[in-house]
């Protein structure tokens, strides 16, 4: 037998779960330019708002801006649990609105405002109040969800500054802690609801 | 002790960082010149590399480097490597590819051609069993008993145990027809009591099988690193569960000395296990970043996580268990078959049969296994390994006991539980059982009763209403809790603060933070003056153990208390020698060392860490004592000289082995029509020793509950027994807990009962909750719907439906991985 190991796919595991290394396919680290692009892809300078800044940044046509974040403008606080929208850990705010990074095309966000876990904190330091709910209630562990609850919380808050411990749960439902002491997650979140209704 | 920082909460610095996205985890870094690597994976669950033809992929632009197996050093006891030429589970590594970007990798991945020969392989442990049936390894199926202890052996741990082949008769599957776990030959055994007079002299015996699932870790952070090297030195970033350990695993996976590796790991997003000593796959960037001469980012996917993130032990389990008639047990004869995956082997079987001896304490038991290998996704440790199984194979059985002799589930549990000084397992060498440190299991029940209102809720139980009806359930989660005889090091520095060296993993336990308020509190610190060091093994730290285990606030606890009696007596003595009178003519407060006839006259830490570098010696660290780890002396030599230095082992006593044990309250409300669970409420009580700090305590019971809570209810791996290809590849399929599936509020707190064999009274909390909530919504939901509606985990509402509509069990009361 010497086959591809497309041809193995194809072959030996017919509609199974196929061991993919193409799992992320992200062009463009830091040496990026002067590299041959694949093809059909068309590389673009742009600019994009993120925490209030403009930030000018070259990107692909098929690049997330998970990736975006994380890799051209150095805002690691965003996590990448899963690549696939299942796991919540990339959520940032789009004009307000949460979104997982991993899975929104970086060149859909031009003119919008995007927030992202180091963007809340004012200027000065002040952590938004959210951020300080959780420090004070000592809300995560490990913490590598932590930025998409925090984010995901801010932006249901929005739409319901005075939640139900019900209604919030449901608000952040769309991400994954797996030391998952989410009871005590959603009490610091809830705490959060209450100072920024204090501010 | 004095009480100003053990048992108060306060804000770990390191939660700023989290909360601001500034905490860098492994995949954080960027180094100049970065490239990326992508693996190709197995395809075949067994095969073997005949060939690769790399030359397409090399052809192509932006390609640096390709990492196979013959660049792996060989190691010893042909444990696992990172890359194969055997893989033996569908997604193992066979090799990487470092380029420019992630595409080009990717790229090049795809155009590699490997030649592999397929392999006969084995997905179900019990198959491989059959006479006539395939073994997962080329050496055997199984694995031996470990050879006994050999005197002459150099130091260090032992080998791996041999493997070997076993097949049962024909005639031995004759229970597995009847849905009974078949009892074959077994390859380990122990034994004690008299087992015949047990079963004999019992009222009720009863004898069930129960199949116990597998589930990926699945930490948050998946196991990407980032390595490069420099000045001859390699320098990773790298996700573990203990920085002080890992160094030595990565030395040897690459084939360097551990002095040559720097380890930088300053936050472990999640681990349950998967990164004890880290993971072996971390060699991949090293040795790429050494062929390539660049640094090299690896960054695992969750699918790929899924293949080698490794996962939980699945058992088939069999108990056979008398009962007297006020519910006492007279004699457990367990079996278990367990499934170590192609690799490990892990000792899970042996930790379920020891804490099944713990926890209902019967008065005669054997306990039988086989360890068997399949090519399914490579095991390791996971919170609460082997203990988790062992509530799950008794529990129903116990709960089954209760309802038929008429005793309430909670007293059946109360007049098993071990108390005070317990004994457990077989007769040691030296003919005395093992005996815990400690027990307070009965008190746990009692407040746990009391607080969740059992009786209540019992009587409602049972009655259905509508479409639903509701069952309470309650368990007992044991798990080994704590070690001893690790180091610490600190120094009391002349600007007056408390500098103390952390070498456990940061997995957000905050143990790692923890271990510095005993040092703190025997040194009336206040906290604003303590420093951490942590996660960077350029940072001189002593020798700890590793976050596995439940080992860390136990262990570290107790050396940090150790330290810190050391730099108090360090105090004393240069008062004394330079004030007069004796050491312990001096006492200490409010950062200064003063005579306790007159406080006025003393001097201030400050002062002391000045003086103590003035006269050197062992005040300074330039002499250590003979029995600290030599990783510790290395770490003091480097550190001597800026302070007052507190340094040693933990060489406080301790009589019996340290448990730690947790009793959860389950209300569960079952839908009959549509077979769904929900759980309504839960209540944890934790028997874990004195609470050092109050809200991770909290979080690590109710963390490890909700574990326990999802493996009942949803958690698992499925893998394909035709293809013997891995089916719950993402998170979608393995269905971990969401913050939906637990009630409004969940109530978890500590008994803070102090351990009386370890100077802070601190046990372990880490492992002991899970088998409390694995067991106590599983005996919820027996309550609901009958205890012989399911023998399998997680009892999914096709189980429960499928039991209700026919009478009977209708699962496949024997098969692994479905």
């Amino acid at each position: 037998m010497n086959l591809s190991r497309r041809n193995f796919i194809k072959g030996v595991i017919a509609g199974g779960a196929v061991a993919s290394s193409g799992a992320y396919l992200f062009r463009g680290s830091l040496p990026l330019l002067g590299q041959s692009s694949a093809p059909g892809s068309v590389e673009r300078l742009i600019t994009l708002t993120v925490n209030g800044q403009a930030r000018r940044v070259d990107v692909l046509k098929q690049e997330t801006l998970a990736m975006t974040l994380r890799y051209k403008l150095g805002l690691t606080g965003t996590k990448l649990g899963c690549d696939r929208a299942e796991c919540g850990a990339c959520t940032v705010l789009i004009d307000d609105v949460p979104h997982y990074s991993c899975s929104v095309l970086t060149h859909t966000v031009r003119n919008k405002q995007v927030v992202t876990i180091e963007g809340l904190a004012s200027p000065d330091g002040t952590l938004h109040p959210v951020q300080q709910a959780v420090v004070d209630e000592q809300g995560f562990q490990c913490a590598f969800c932590l930025p998409g609850f925090v984010m995901a919380c801010c932006g249901y808050l929005k739409t319901n500054p005075n939640p139900t411990r019900e209604q919030l749960a449901h608000g952040v439902s769309g991400n994954l802690c797996r030391c998952q002491d989410y009871d005590k997650i959603l009490t610091s979140l809830m705490k959060g609801a209450e100072y920024m209704r204090r501010a | 002790m004095a009480e100003k920082h053990i048992g108060r909460n306060y804000v770990p610095v390191d939660h700023v960082a989290k909360v601001t996205g500034r905490a860098k985890y492994a995949e954080d870094f960027r180094a100049d010149g970065m490239l990326f690597t992508k693996l190709l994976l197995s395809p075949m669950p067994h095969a073997r590399v005949r060939g690769i033809d790399a030359s397409a992929a090399l052809a192509i632009d932006g390609v640096r480097a390709i990492l196979t197996a013959d660049d792996l050093p060989e190691l010893p006891g042909g444990a696992e490597r990172a890359l194969t030429n055997e893989p033996r589970y569908q997604g193992e590594p066979i090799l990487a590819v470092a380029a420019v970007d992630e595409a080009t990798a990717a790229e090049a991945v795809e155009r590699i051609v490997v030649d592999l020969e397929p392999l006969p392989f084995v997905v179900d442990p019990l198959e491989s069993l059959r006479p006539g049936s395939p073994n997962a390894r080329l050496e055997g199926n199984a694995w031996g008993p470990p050879p006994p202890p050999n005197p002459n052996a150099p130091p260090g741990p032992p080998g791996p145990p041999p493997i070997v082949t076993i097949k049962w008769e024909a005639s031995d599957f004759v229970a597995a027809d009847m849905g009974r776990l078949p009892t074959g030959k077994p390859l380990e055994e122990w034994q004690y009591g008299d087992l015949d007079a047990g079963f004999k002299s019992a009222a009720l015996v009863l004898d069930e099988t129960f199949v116990i699932q597998s589930t990926g870790h699945h930490p948050m952070e998946t196991r990407s690193a980032m390595a490069y090297w420099r000045n001859g030195k390699l320098f990773i970033h790298a996700s573990t569960q203990s920085t002080a350990q890992t160094t030595a695993g990565i030395a040897r996976w690459c084939g360097i000395e551990p002095a040559d590796v720097v380890l930088i790991a300053e936050y472990c997003g999640g681990g349950f296990g998967s990164k004890g000593a880290g993971a072996v796959t971390t060699c991949i960037p090293a040795l790429l970043s050494k062929k390539a001469n660049a640094p090299v980012m690896m960054r695992v996917s969750r699918e790929e996580e899924s293949y080698f993130g490794r996962a939980r032990t699945n058992m088939t389990g069999r108990a056979k268990i008398g009962f007297a008639k006020d519910g006492r047990l007279t004699a457990m004869d367990l079996f278990i078959v367990q499934d170590t995956g192609p690799y490990g082997p892990l000792g899970d079987h042996r930790s379920a049969g020891l804490a099944a001896s713990l926890t209902y304490q019967p008065p005669a038991m054997r306990w039988r296994a086989v360890n068997m290998i399949t090519n399914t996704p490579p095991r390791s440790q996971q919170r609460s390994p082997g203990p988790m199984q062992a509530n799950g194979i008794i529990e129903p059985v116990i709960t089954k006991a209760a309802r038929q002799l008429g005793i309430d589930q909670v007293e059946i549990r109360r007049i098993n539980a071990p108390a005070g000084k317990a004994e457990f397992g077989p007769a040691l060498p030296n003919g005395r059982r093992n005996r815990v440190t400690s027990a307070f299991v009965r008190e746990a029940l009692a407040r746990g009763a009391t607080q969740f209102n059992w009786n209540e809720r019992k009587a409602r139980a049972g009655k259905r209403q509508g479409a639903k009806v509701r069952g309470v359930g309650v368990a007992v989660g044991p798990h080994g809790a704590g070690s001893i005889g690790w180091d610490s090091i600190m120094t009391i520095r002349p600007d007056g603060r408390l500098y103390v060296q952390s070498g456990v993993g940061n997995l957000g336990t905050h143990s790692v933070l923890d271990l510095a308020r005993v040092a703190a509190e025997v040194l009336d610190m206040p906290w604003e003056k303590v420093e951490v060091i942590w996660g960077d093994t350029s940072k001189h730290l002593p020798w700890s153990c590793l976050s596995v285990g439940s080992q860390t606030t136990h262990g570290m606890t107790r050396a940090n208390h150790a330290g810190a009696m050391d730099a108090r007596r360090k105090l004393q003595e240069i008062a004394a020698r330079d004030l007069g009178g004796s050491p312990d003519d001096y006492t200490i407060g409010g950062e200064r060392v003063f005579a306790r006839s007159n406080p006025g006259r003393g001097m201030t830490y400050a002062q002391a860490a000045r003086r103590a570098i003035a006269l050197g010696g062992r005040y300074d660290g330039h002499d250590v004592p003979e029995d600290i780890n030599a990783m510790t002396k290395r770490s003091a030599a480097a550190l001597a000289g800026l302070g007052l230095m507190g340094v040693a082992k933990d060489n406080y006593p301790r009589d019996g082995v340290t448990y730690s044990f947790v009793a959860g309250f389950a209300e569960v409300e079952v839908d009959v029509e549509t077979g769904h669970v929900t759980l309504v409420d839960f209540l944890g009580i934790g028997d874990v020793g004195t609470i050092v700090n109050p809200r991770s305590l909290e979080g690590q019971l109710k963390g490890g509950l909700n574990l326990g809570i999802a493996h009942a209810l949803f958690q698992k791996s499925v893998v394909d027994p035709q293809y013997g290809v891995s089916l719950t590849g993402r998170f979608h399929y393995s269905k971990p807990l969401t913050i939906l599936d637990i009630p409004a509020t969940m109530p978890a707190h500590g008994l803070d009962i102090p351990d009386p064999e370890t100077p802070v009274g601190a046990r372990g909390v880490g492992e002991p909750p899970v088998g409390a909530g694995y067991g106590a919504v599983m005996n919820a939901i027996a309550d609901a719907v009958g205890e012989d509606v399911f023998r399998r985990a997680p009892v999914t509402a096709d189980i429960i439906l499928m039991a209700l509509e026919t009478g009977r069990r209708t699962h496949d009361p024997l098969r692994a991985h479905i």
